[in-house]
């Protein structure tokens, strides 16, 4: 902007106080409405939604068809809520019978990165294909980048029949 | 921090791009009145982003569109308030660019040389009303799915280009399924808003290339428009958005029925800025309805683009444009009385009723089928004959047992007697009807109906049914079940209207009996009849013997009765 221009416009321009109040209303209306906009916009984006709650506890295989000590990948129906959508998904769980009848249902997900592992006989561990951890049959780390022990999901037994739930909450 | 915008200007010019756009010349004259413009572009920025939220959790397909959006109503924190931003700012957006159009139009600011910001801004304008268009049809709720049912059917009676505007949109015969939805949808989030920012730009361009129209023999030195009018529009912002929020909060956005296209009962109605055209084409029938739904609205339109060569002469002050002042009061006038006649006389749809507002009462496992994603829970659909009243009802029986359809075959056909469903004022009302069953020749002469030979309640009766009838709920009122004519024709003979009311019609001695099926089962009801004070303490109910089949035509219309309202 050129000087002259300037000095013309400065005699009918604004006194500095009333300026001062223009620029101030200015930011401050439009500093609110800015909130106004992003902060229920961020609540809307990052808060859980309600939950409706998908089916908790499945009933999967009676508990006589699953061998003891040899761990059996199972495969169950559940519902599954996924955002407005209710599905019934296929799922698999990674169940280990002691000889006392205790059973344990590993989550099929490696603890790494969520790949899904497998169990091995001939080296008795469960192995990640991805990366390469190992796990023993109770699902502690034996090798790898694995960081904690294989995930389980509850358990109940009801009839003689084996009943999946929600995963364990992990350290 | 300066030696930041230091580097910013040095690199890029952005510091002396803001400060040019900020310390423009303005006229002197300059004032309020041309405040609307600034707030129109903040609304459609907020527009974009509230769209953009809801796009977040939106499916756009119409198998899963309308599950999303109750989703986001009923599952989201902020879910409603993002919605009602977006819907509510639609309508106020559209005012706004009226206003602003308005404001233009009456100070003849539109006059050479700024012909071309005009017709861009007539551009925009009706992009604004394609974008309400489009969006409206997302929510795949019924009001959505009919009113753009309606829509789709004006477009093909454009002269011409009807088949083609009907093959761009995407419909097949006459529905509108799932390529006219993603259309529509694409249209609304992936043509229209480059294509609008594109517009606004060019039109601020021309603005700023003319600069803002100063008042006819305005001679005073010039203003910067920067802090004194950018502090008005920013109270002009700061108003409308408090408005649009107040109603964001407070006014929660409905979202109907799933849409069901073969609810023949559903009245359509497009959203509200367009109700003056919905109105008119109950006027006018034929090629008359072509002219007035296509051809006048085309032809305004290119009339409104046309004004700057309309209206040559210089500018001159606001109080000399009596024509352009009357003109707009006229059509304001006009547009507020078609609008208020389409308002008062499009009868409600009963099942306007928020699905929204009865959340959570449905398990997962109920909405689990993909295919039918109805969404579990709330009354199941009232069928047009649930609103009859017992006497209405038993009406009915008597009209399809007397045969009357043989001589009035209803709405639209020919028959040898006139159509029911358009009965003169005159004649619409009891004290006609009942002595015309009776001897109808001595009513109508010439006439060649036969008496109906009945006793004076079932006269009254069929009367009552005969006033139910309108072209629009024929159909779907004669689908009533005989067992719920018999059922209601039971009711009345044994005058249960004396103790017990239905439909809010009766005597509130006894209990009412709507959603009677709710409460008890079929077998309390059979014991109740034969003996009430078995069941019922202290009950005055006579004990009532029926033919079987009149307790079983009793027992099952009890046991369908809807909730009461």
């Amino acid at each position: 902007m050129d000087q002259p221009n300037q000095a013309r416009h400065a005699a009918v321009d604004v006194s500095p106080t009333r300026r001062a109040f223009y620029i101030g209303f200015i930011n401050g209306a439009m500093s609110l409405i800015g909130l106004a906009l992003a902060v229920p916009a961020a609540i809307y984006l990052l808060f859980p939604p309600k939950l409706r709650k998908g089916q908790e506890w499945v009933e999967t295989s009676d508990l006589s068809t699953i061998p003891t000590d040899a761990p059996t990948e199972i495969f169950f129906q559940r519902t599954s809520v996924d955002g407005w959508r209710v599905t019934n998904v296929k799922a698999t769980a990674w169940v280990v019978k002691k000889p006392n009848n205790d059973v344990v249902a590993f989550s099929p997900q490696c603890t790494h990165l969520a790949c899904s592992y497998h169990w091995d006989d001939p080296s008795h561990t469960f192995m990640c294909p991805c990366h390469n951890s190992v796990f023993s049959i109770d699902g502690q780390v034996l090798g790898g980048p694995a960081p904690r022990p294989l995930d389980r999901f509850q358990t109940k037994i009801a009839g003689g029949k084996l009943e999946i739930g929600p995963v364990e909450p992990h350290a | 921090m300066r030696k930041i915008i230091d580097w910013l200007e040095h690199r890029t010019g952005l510091e002396s791009a803001i400060k040019n756009f900020l310390y423009e010349d303005i006229p002197a004259s300059a004032g309020w009145h041309q405040i609307i413009g600034s707030v129109a572009v903040f609304f459609f920025v907020i527009q974009v982003f509230t769209g953009s939220l809801l796009a977040f959790n939106y499916a756009p397909t119409p198998g899963e569109a309308y599950n999303s959006v109750k989703y986001i109503m009923t599952e989201l924190t902020g879910g409603p308030l993002s919605r009602g931003l977006h819907h509510w700012g639609a309508s106020m957006m559209l005012i706004i660019v009226v206003l602003h159009m308005i404001q233009v139009f009456i100070y003849g600011a539109y006059k050479k040389p700024r012909e071309a910001t005009w017709m861009v801004g007539v551009t925009l304008l009706l992009i604004t009303l394609v974008f309400g268009l489009s969006g409206y049809l997302l929510p795949w709720d019924n009001r959505a799915y009919f009113g753009t049912v309606v829509t789709t059917h004006i477009a093909s009676q454009a002269p011409i280009l009807g088949p083609y505007l009907l093959r761009l949109l995407g419909t097949q015969g006459d529905s509108v399924g799932n390529v006219t939805f993603s259309r529509f949808y694409s249209l609304h989030t992936v043509l229209l808003p480059p294509l609008t920012i594109l517009l606004i730009g060019i039109h601020i361009y021309l603005v700023r290339k003319h600069g803002v129209a100063a008042a006819p023999g305005d001679t005073a030195p010039k203003r910067k428009f920067f802090p004194e009018q950018v502090f008005k529009d920013t109270v002009g912002v700061a108003v409308a958005f408090i408005i649009l929020f107040v109603m964001a909060v407070v006014a929660k956005v409905p979202l109907e029925r799933l849409a069901d296209p073969t609810d023949t009962a559903y009245i359509p109605r497009p959203e509200w800025y367009f109700l003056f055209l919905f109105q008119t084409l109950k006027f006018f029938k034929g090629p008359m309805e072509t002219f007035v739904s296509v051809v006048l609205p085309g032809l305004a339109v290119l009339t409104l683009f046309l004004v700057p060569f309309i209206d040559r002469g210089p500018m001159v002050r606001l109080g000399k444009r009596t024509f352009a002042i009357s003109f707009v009061v006229l059509a304001a006038i006009a547009w507020t009385g078609l609008t208020t006649a389409a308002v008062v006389t499009t009868p409600k749809n009963q099942e306007s009723a928020d699905t929204t507002e009865t959340p959570a009462t449905e398990t997962p496992e109920a909405t689990a089928n993909p295919q039918s994603p109805i969404p579990g829970a709330s009354a199941p659909a009232l069928a047009a004959w649930q609103r009859l009243i017992p006497e209405e009802l038993a009406g009915l029986g008597i009209f399809k047992k007397q045969g009357c359809l043989g001589c009035h075959p209803g709405a639209g056909r020919k028959g040898i007697g006139p159509d029911l469903t358009r009965i003169p004022a005159g004649q619409r009302n009891v004290a006609w009807l009942v002595p015309h069953f009776k001897n109808p020749s001595q009513i109508v002469p010439g006439s060649v109906m036969p008496p109906v030979d009945l006793p004076n309640a079932d006269l009254n009766a069929l009367a009552l049914f005969v006033l139910t009838l309108t072209p629009r709920n024929e159909q779907a009122l004669e689908a009533a079940p005989d067992f719920v004519t018999q059922g209601a024709m039971v009711y009345q003979m044994n005058h249960c209207n004396a103790c017990h009311q239905i439909n809010k019609v009766g005597s509130k001695l006894a209990p009412a009996l709507d959603g009677v099926g709710l409460r008890h089962d079929r077998a309390w009801l059979e014991k109740h009849f034969a003996d009430p004070g078995s069941v019922t303490k202290d009950t005055i109910m006579p004990a009532y013997k029926f033919a079987p089949q009149d307790l079983d035509a009793i027992c099952k219309y009890l046991l369908q009765l809807p909730k009461g309202a």
